[in-house]
């Protein structure tokens, strides 16, 4: 069922027919490279941190009327600043373990022996 | 009843300036970047359809959960919230934890394990080709009706507080969708799925923490609710629930269960390949067990950020739900309007959009797996090169989100977009689950009793409502109706599965090996990954846990 004239390399075509091979070991490194570089932790921690940014310096210029609407809370400053704080945990989530990307985790795919797992099944 | 867009209250228009459009446009940006970086990692079908099989099961989690948290659970539940109260937490823990977790424990390993690509394929292995072709239609259909919905929701939103035309509203949001499932498939619907979940977060708890403090916190909110129009009932979950005319949803303790906690709920959760999709896309079956599981947690607590809002628009806006106030559907952007300054009411606005766009994305990366699959592969041209099957899924991607724009326009045709997609949950999948539960457990079942049990069912499920509209069936509310019709289907389908089978000979053992409780196929190899084997990694205890703390959160609500 596999295409031969798929340009795509013998590695993926192990992928496409070989199903079972659920770690992606036949990854490209062009392809684990992109994995890493957009992991989602990394977009998320990015998108925080600029969002925290923002509402924190709006959060800090806010005048009357703006804390007024919000009870009298400066609810930019305090979501800027947990949004900060959120990004920068997935930044360092991602620093910590990068290898936990959607790639191939090496630490992870040691597959254990099989009587070991088989309750798991 | 098209009184829908008429009642889109003109005085509800939120004050965005350049800054909240461009934390807008930031997220957007994000997204369609995401798209084109999904684009290169996205080599085979397998990649496009299924994420190449390779996600963790935090990411798999999250994206079963918002998968579902789109136009559903956002401004759905929070007008729930308005008009029934606290029961509206019965969607919650009743009506999605247990399923949730008896997915994960129960059933995950047979849709991971056989290989499956998506929920009609099970059927076609397990019975046989027509029922594969059923389902796959009937899916095909409610997913393009749900986009539908979704996409018009989003549109109410875009142009009630952005004061966009409908139509551009629309269009423009399917666009956003089209363009990035096109690219990246499920891998860029399942990342954006995960970050809309945290933006949402960040868009909700200002609102209800702000609306808490508005009305002197949870004793003055329920001090407050006491005085409303709900009354003492609409604070609690089962109270008055055994007569089943003295609760806001006008529900029998037994519907409750069996009906939402059971037949809707197990249905909906447990054979929704819209769900189940983000299971299969986990890298082993540990992750793919995982999966809804760790959905269940947040799902515990998302009430708070839209019950709560409900609550707190039902005492503060007096006129919701009146003929000539705003829609129940518009609490949480009537709370936004009042409460956020621009910048935090940025996030809520993307936080909402993205949701939107989200759940849309879920039901048309469903749609064009299954399209795909199981009805072009699988019933029309069998035997062409993967390449051709990536191309065509890309072209009913395109379809489907046509499709849906034109099925946005029937959505507004209902007074409730919760109560449309309720009814609609009771077509499809209760008798799907009916299906998949005795053929799961019953070697015995026949093929052609997959196919006939599953007809019946819906047929029967559509009777039912039909009948009611007609005035035949006295339920009471549109939400009890759908309790109850999902019931009758399940009995029919599970009747007529029961009597076809028994009159028709079986399948033999081998053909059935890995898909039935008790057959398992011992030459499947074992995926389990080193770090599985921590008790944190295990899904009977997190089921558990999951199930135990949902019964423990209706204590202060009986």
């Amino acid at each position: 069922m596999h295409d031969p004239a798929n340009a795509s390399g013998p590695a993926d075509a192990t992928r496409a027919t070989d199903p079972a091979d659920p770690a992606g070991a036949g990854d490209t490194g062009d392809r684990e490279r992109a994995a890493r570089l957009f992991d989602i932790r990394r977009i998320i921690g990015g998108l925080f941190l600029l969002y925290g940014v923002i509402l924190t310096v709006v959060g800090l210029l806010d005048g009357a009327a703006a804390v007024q609407k919000a009870e009298g809370v400066r609810i930019n400053l305090w979501t800027g600043v947990a949004m900060i704080v959120v990004g920068a945990v997935f930044l360092a989530w991602e620093r910590l373990r990068p290898v936990d990307a959607p790639g191939a985790p090496a630490e992870d795919t040691t597959t254990l022996d099989t009587e070991e797992t088989a309750r798991h099944a | 009843m098209p009184t829908h867009l008429s009642l889109a209250a003109p005085d509800l228009r939120l004050d965005v300036n350049l800054l909240d459009y461009a934390v807008l446009a930031i997220y957007f940006i994000t997204v369609l970047g995401i798209g084109f970086a999904a684009r290169r990692a996205v080599r085979t079908s397998l990649d496009f359809f299924l994420s190449g099989r390779s996600l963790p099961a935090w990411i798999t989690g999250l994206a079963f959960l918002s998968a579902n948290l789109g136009a559903t659970e956002i401004l759905g539940m929070a007008a729930n919230g308005v008009q029934y109260g606290v029961a509206t937490v019965h969607y919650y823990w009743i009506g999605a934890v247990p399923a949730m977790v008896f997915l994960g424990i129960v059933m995950m390993p047979f849709y991971y394990r056989s290989k499956v690509h998506s929920v009609p394929d099970f059927l076609r292995r397990r019975f046989n080709g027509q029922t594969q072709l059923l389902n796959a239609i009937t899916f095909a259909v409610a997913q393009i009706l749900i986009a539908g919905i979704n996409l018009y929701a989003l549109a109410l939103v875009m142009g009630a507080l952005l004061g966009w035309p409908l139509l551009l509203s629309i269009v423009v949001s399917a666009a956003i969708v089209l363009a990035y499932v096109v690219l990246g498939g499920l891998s860029s619907a399942i990342y954006n799925e995960v970050m809309q979940f945290f933006v949402i977060l960040a868009g909700l708890i200002p609102v209800t923490v702000l609306g808490l403090i508005k009305v002197g916190g949870f004793s003055g909110l329920a001090d407050k609710v006491r005085r409303s129009a709900l009354g003492d009932p609409g604070l609690h979950a089962w109270a008055g629930t055994g007569s089943g005319a003295t609760n806001p949803l006008g529900a029998h303790w037994i519907g409750i269960v069996l009906g939402l906690g059971f037949v809707l709920s197990f249905g909906y959760w447990t054979t929704n390949f819209a769900e189940v999709q983000r299971g299969l896309s986990a890298r082993n079956t540990t992750a793919a067990r995982l999966t809804p599981i760790i959905a269940a947690y947040p799902k515990l607590v998302i009430p708070a950020v839209t019950v709560i809002p409900g609550l707190v628009a039902l005492v503060l806006f007096s006129d919701l739900g009146k003929p000539d106030g705003p829609q129940y559907n518009y609490a949480i952007p009537l709370l936004m309007e009042n409460l956020l300054p621009n910048g935090v009411l940025g996030i809520a606005v993307t936080g909402l959009l993205a949701s939107f766009m989200a759940g849309m994305a879920a039901n048309i990366s469903g749609f064009n797996t299954v399209f795909t699959y199981d009805i072009w592969r699988s019933h029309v041209k069998k035997d062409k090169p993967d390449e051709y099957y990536l191309k065509l899924g890309r072209l009913a991607t395109v379809a489907g989100v046509v499709l849906g724009v034109g099925t946005a326009l029937i959505a507004a045709g209902f007074s409730n977009i919760m109560n449309y997609l309720q009814t609609l949950f009771s077509f499809f999948n209760a008798p799907l689950f009916a299906t998949f539960i005795i053929g799961l457990f019953w070697k015995r079942m026949t093929a052609w009793a997959g196919f006939w049990g599953l007809l019946t069912g819906t047929v029967a499920a559509f009777a039912s409502y039909i009948a009611f509209k007609a005035g035949l069936l006295n339920f009471g509310t549109e939400l009890n109706a759908s309790f109850w019709g999902a019931g009758i289907a399940f009995v029919v389908d599970a009747l007529v599965s029961v009597v076809v089978t028994l009159m028709t000979a079986p399948k033999p053992e081998r053909e059935l090996r890995g898909l039935v409780y008790g057959l398992s196929d011992a030459s499947l190899a074992d995926d389990t990954l080193a770090g599985d084997r921590a008790w944190y990694r295990s899904p009977v205890l997190l089921g558990a846990g999951a199930i135990i703390l949902g019964a423990a959160l209706y204590i202060p609500f009986i």
